[in-house]
């Protein structure tokens, strides 16, 4: 098995192209179907560990604070966290949806942050803790639990029930709402950094071959 | 290796069909996760990079998207007829909604927008990928060469909008939260969510599971020179 190093495959068609040299925020794409190849991520390189740490903490706001908060009418109050409510879903006997809310909002954005904060602080910053196979787990963590993180669908969520909400009750956002709204745009910009530069930075790799 | 030196440079300007090299002519895997590409890989082989599995195509990529399209198919049913909400108010009756009514209680209320974004997200979204995903199936099982361009942006597609659609589960698990009030109202999430959590979540492993490269495959296929290079993973 041999390492072919000037050259890319296009991931949606299998055509195979010589790597081009990208410049400043370049993306190159496949000639045949139009995936898009490889793009150049130097530019945000530098601010993805600062807004995976923010990231970090509005994560952890979001998930202590209440997401909306109700003012009956007969002075009653009510409020609700997210872990809450996945606990009363659970409590509903509804354990497939409480399990799978609990993994797409909480247990993997919070994953994939770690991993991150991992990979970009003591393998490359501190050049220790960076055995081969928890790097590669890291990395390939990351990739395949990107589809699976649904923060922004469940901040439009919030906006449904909000509306809905409406008509029964007065509705206050809460702390947590704001917060989410920071990480899921913290999380969109930390996460259009592709974890595949990662390895070129690790192993030497030269961009454009020899 | 001479082969590499005829490849085409990659091109800066998006996709415009024309005729390419692939990798498995080649003699060459992509790895699916650095997109590092290797030659000579033999069975089982991970990329030496990071680590991952290197397969010439997704394995049973067909068999896989197609279970779980029908597996979706079959929970269609239940996610659009059980309820997906119970509100039980204290006085009065209980009300059921299905992800139907209670896009047309938006609409009713005046809320055309929001109407409008469940109406796609909750219908329109599930429908869609079902479709597009049966209908690649049906393609690349046809070996049809006909709108590939178009069919690999409708792949694209599908794999984006996926995750919109637990829009309504989000939903449901934040009423339910919110409204456990004695003496006022409770609300209780309905079967059908379970159902349609569990279209959202097969569609999306389906769109994962499909190999987009079959469908590129069939250029390939001229006579004399077919599967000349099936090997790898």
């Amino acid at each position: 098995m041999r390492e072919v190093p000037d050259l890319i495959a296009c991931e949606e068609c299998d055509a195979v192209y010589r790597r081009l040299t990208l410049g400043r925020s370049e993306v190159a794409f496949c000639r045949r179907c139009g995936a898009e190849l490889e793009r150049d991520r130097r530019a945000q390189r530098k601010h993805v560990l600062p807004l995976a740490i923010a990231g970090l903490c509005m994560y952890l706001i979001a998930h202590v604070f209440p997401i909306l908060e109700l003012e009956l009418r007969s002075g009653l109050f009510s409020h609700a966290t997210l872990i809450g409510s996945v606990r009363s879903l659970r409590g509903e006997g509804m354990l497939f949806v409480a399990l799978l809310v609990l993994a797409t909002t909480i247990l993997f954005p919070l994953i994939q942050l770690l991993a991150l904060i991992y990979l970009l602080t003591f393998p490359i910053r501190f050049r220790r803790f960076g055995h081969p196979t928890t790097f590669n787990l890291s990395g390939r963590l990351i990739q395949v639990l990107r589809p699976w993180v649904m923060v922004e669908v469940f901040l439009l969520g919030v906006i449904v029930a909000f509306v809905k909400l409406t008509s029964m009750a007065t509705v206050l956002p809460g702390i947590a709402l704001w917060a989410f709204g920071a990480l899921a745009f913290l999380l969109t910009a930390v996460f259009s950094f592709d974890p595949r530069c990662l390895y070129i930075s690790r192993y030497g790799y030269k961009k454009q071959g020899k | 290796m001479p082969a590499n030196r005829t490849v085409q440079p990659a091109s800066q300007s998006p996709g415009s069909g024309v005729p390419v090299k692939t990798a498995a002519k080649l003699g060459m895997v992509s790895c699916p996760h650095c997109a590092t590409l290797w030659e000579d890989v033999k069975a089982h082989d991970r990329c030496r990079r990071c680590g991952a599995g290197l397969h010439l195509r997704k394995p049973d990529s067909l068999r896989r998207t197609w279970a779980l399209v029908i597996a979706a198919y079959i929970m269609y049913v239940p996610a659009n007829i059980l309820p997906v909400m119970i509100t039980v108010p204290f006085l009065g009756k209980e009300q059921q909604d299905t992800i139907m009514s209670g896009i047309i209680y938006f609409w009713n209320s005046g809320s055309w927008g929001l109407a409008l974004i469940v109406f796609t997200a909750s219908f329109l979204v599930p429908l869609f990928k079902l479709a597009v995903l049966t209908q690649l199936l049906i393609a690349v099982q046809d070996h049809s060469k006909r709108h590939l361009l178009l069919r690999a942006k409708l792949y694209r597609v599908v794999a984006v909008i996926g995750r919109w659609s637990m829009l309504d589960v989000f939903v449901v698990t934040l009423m339910t939260g919110l409204i456990q009030i004695k003496g006022f109202a409770t609300v209780h999430p309905g079967e059908g969510i379970a159902a349609f959590a569990a279209v959202v979540v097969l569609t999306m492993l389906a769109s994962i599971s499909f190999d987009p490269r079959l469908m590129w495959d069939v250029t390939e296929h001229e006579p004399g020179r077919s599967h000349e290079s099936r090997r790898g993973g």
